[in-house]
């Protein structure tokens, strides 16, 4: 039972336009968007995961255990072992905590930058935009795993260079999605006004356009997180990415899992279904997210 | 339009530039030296003096400002010299690795243009039924899957299905035959690949073919059609479809200059010898001239893909033409 405006009937929160709390608008998206809520349930689950791996993996991902290689998913290992004797299920958890480190930092750290970026060169316009467009062009028509060629040639291979590998490709797609949002929200007159009061374009571009280009930027920072994700696993699986012997799901479908692909093939399965899963469940939770923060691409 | 369209070419030239600056700075802050790792692969120590003939010979021993403007005026000219580690013309060396990867993108679109435009119109026109939400799932689980796991696991269910029925476990060919010499052969090779490839393109596309299609089908041009009487058929095939393409051609067109990017993992997986494997290959050996050569071909195909695309709208879409 809500409570309502006497005589009315309309609810007293929106009368009074007091915004529900959040528990209350976290049920309602969750009511509304059931594949959305399962998407982020995945989520939280590799978040879960990922961050007490030590808790609940049942060996050290690392430990090999030449005494069980290859071997099929049993009660003792329910994923099995890989050839080295390592239990699979033990390194997709700690997986889950490499796959979430590089897929949030790069999509976070990218994402803002662009964020940036996008609504300084909208803001500031002329020469400034310009050129930047330029910059974004260049850096876009760069293929993303030869960008990360590049990059981890040149500083080593590791979570660090792949973080700095996939954050830097992901600026200019953020910058150019802000920019063109940002450019409509420049228009509107309550910027005009906030200039007329002599604020300086710092709080300008702070309080009054950033927030209002905050939807499309965080539909799109979601998805910058699995396509980092993605990209991480690529990345690994050429051996430009993390290296062994830190636990990562590109890295485990990488040599071993072609070798025994038919002898042994949980070694080969189960990474690639917990990046599935990930990107899945982030890519879902994306989409309800964009329906909910803006209602006219409601159903596209 | 004639002005729009020499702005819109005079624009690729700085883009053009830049990538070209880009990667003649990544490559030289690469740490090594491509003659020490030409002149050492026998290990040991080596003389100073091979290595500074052998600078000398590459002309990496001039300055930078030279190389660089040797490099651009190269490409323009469209003489990318000769690979710093075979001594091939880089050409030839970009040449015989081509058609594989050429073969495997193009069959890639074509596998994604027939899944995603078909099933994207369906999935609209039904919207919110049982079929809408299969296209969806399939779709978003195209977005998901990463590329070279599919590859394995496709290799996998091959060899296992072929063991099973013939009795002798069937690998697809690694070697490039040409189709018109042995189009079976040809096509074993290409066909898993391709679809690899294709289905996480086909998933973007459907997606955008959707919802391009049902915002189409709000428009008062589709009410006035039915309202004047049309069958069904032509409508969605002459007033929807056609207007819903347009930013589906965008997205097709703009993937295909990425999948280069993708061929890389693909070859991985596949064990092609095609032009990704030769982009790790130059880079890992230092090799500035092929590295600069395929990046520039690959920037140039995203470059002239993306001038296409943009023409292509302003033919397709009158109200572009004529503002």
């Amino acid at each position: 039972m809500s409570i309502t405006m006497p005589n009315t009937g309309v609810p007293a929160a929106e009368a009074l336009d007091i915004r529900p709390t959040l528990t209350k608008r976290a049920l309602r998206f969750c009511r509304r968007e059931p594949l959305g809520t399962f998407g982020l349930a995945l989520v939280i689950i590799m978040a879960i995961t990922g961050f007490t791996a030590e808790l609940i993996a049942p060996y050290n991902p690392t430990a090999n255990d030449f005494a069980s290689m290859t071997e099929a998913p049993s009660w003792s290992h329910l994923l099995g072992t890989d050839q080295f004797g390592r239990d699979l299920l033990s390194r997709i958890i700690y997986g889950a905590r490499t796959a979430l480190i590089v897929g949030m930092s790069s999509a976070f750290v990218g994402g803002a930058a662009g964020l940036v970026l996008g609504v300084g060169s909208a803001y500031f316009g002329g020469k400034l935009d310009l050129i930047l467009q330029r910059v974004f062009d260049v850096v876009m028509a760069f293929p993303l795993i030869i960008m990360a060629l590049a990059v981890v040639s040149i500083f080593g291979t590791g979570v660090h260079n792949v973080i700095i590998a996939i954050t830097i490709p992901l600026i200019p797609r953020c910058a150019r999605v802000v920019r063109a949002s940002a450019l409509t929200v420049r228009e509107v007159p309550y910027v005009d006004a906030a200039r007329a009061l002599g604020f300086g374009h710092a709080r300008i571009i702070l309080r009054h356009m950033v927030p209002n280009v905050m939807a499309p930027f965080l539909i799109m920072v979601t998805a910058f997180v699995g396509q980092a994700v993605l990209a991480e696993a690529s990345l690994s699986y050429l051996g430009l990415g993390v290296q062994e012997p830190v636990p990562a799901w590109g890295l485990m479908l990488q040599g071993g899992a072609e070798e025994y692909a038919s002898t042994a093939p949980w070694i080969a399965i189960f990474p690639g279904v917990a990046i599935m899963l990930s990107v899945l469940g982030i890519n879902l939770f994306g989409d309800a997210l964009r329906d909910a923060l803006d209602p006219k691409l409601r159903d596209r | 339009m004639y002005q729009y369209i020499i702005k819109r070419v005079l624009l690729t030239i700085p883009t053009l530039i830049g990538a070209a600056a880009l990667v003649f700075l990544l490559m030289r802050l690469i740490p090594g030296d491509i003659c020490v790792i030409r002149l050492g692969s026998g290990g040991g120590s080596f003389d100073p003096k091979a290595v500074a003939a052998c600078h000398a010979e590459l002309g990496v021993d001039r300055s930078y400002l030279i190389q660089f403007a040797d490099f651009v005026w190269g490409f323009f000219r469209l003489d990318f010299g000769t690979s710093m580690w075979s001594g091939k013309p880089v050409a030839t060396e970009i040449w015989a690795r081509l058609p594989v990867s050429l073969e495997i993108a193009v069959l890639g679109t074509v596998v994604a243009i027939a899944i995603a435009i078909p099933l994207g119109t369906i999935s609209a026109l039904k919207q919110n039924t049982w079929i809408d939400y299969v296209v969806r799932v399939f779709a978003i689980g195209g977005i998901a899957t990463p590329s070279f796991w599919l590859g394995i696991v496709s290799v996998l269910v091959v060899l296992d299905v072929t063991n099973a029925v013939f009795g002798t476990p069937w690998m697809p060919p690694i070697d490039y035959v040409p189709f018109w010499k042995d189009p079976i052969r040809n096509l074993s090779m290409a066909i898993l690949p391709a679809i690899t490839v294709g289905y996480r393109y086909a998933a973007v596309s459907m997606r955008m073919t959707r919802s391009a299609m049902l915002e189409v089908m709000r428009e008062d041009y589709i009410r006035t059609a039915r309202a004047k009487g049309l069958v069904n058929k032509i409508i969605i095939n002459r007033h929807a479809l056609k207007n819903a393409l347009l930013p589906v051609v965008t997205l097709i067109g703009i993937e295909f200059a990425f999948l280069i990017g993708g061929l890389v993992v693909t070859e991985q997986v596949f064990n092609l010898n095609g032009v990704g494997r030769l982009f790790v290959q130059a880079v890992q050996n230092q090799d500035y001239t092929l590295t600069q050569a395929l990046v520039m071909l690959t920037v140039t195909v995203f470059v002239i893909t993306n001038l296409l695309v943009d023409l292509l709208y302003g033919w397709l879409d009158p109200r572009i033409r004529f503002s």
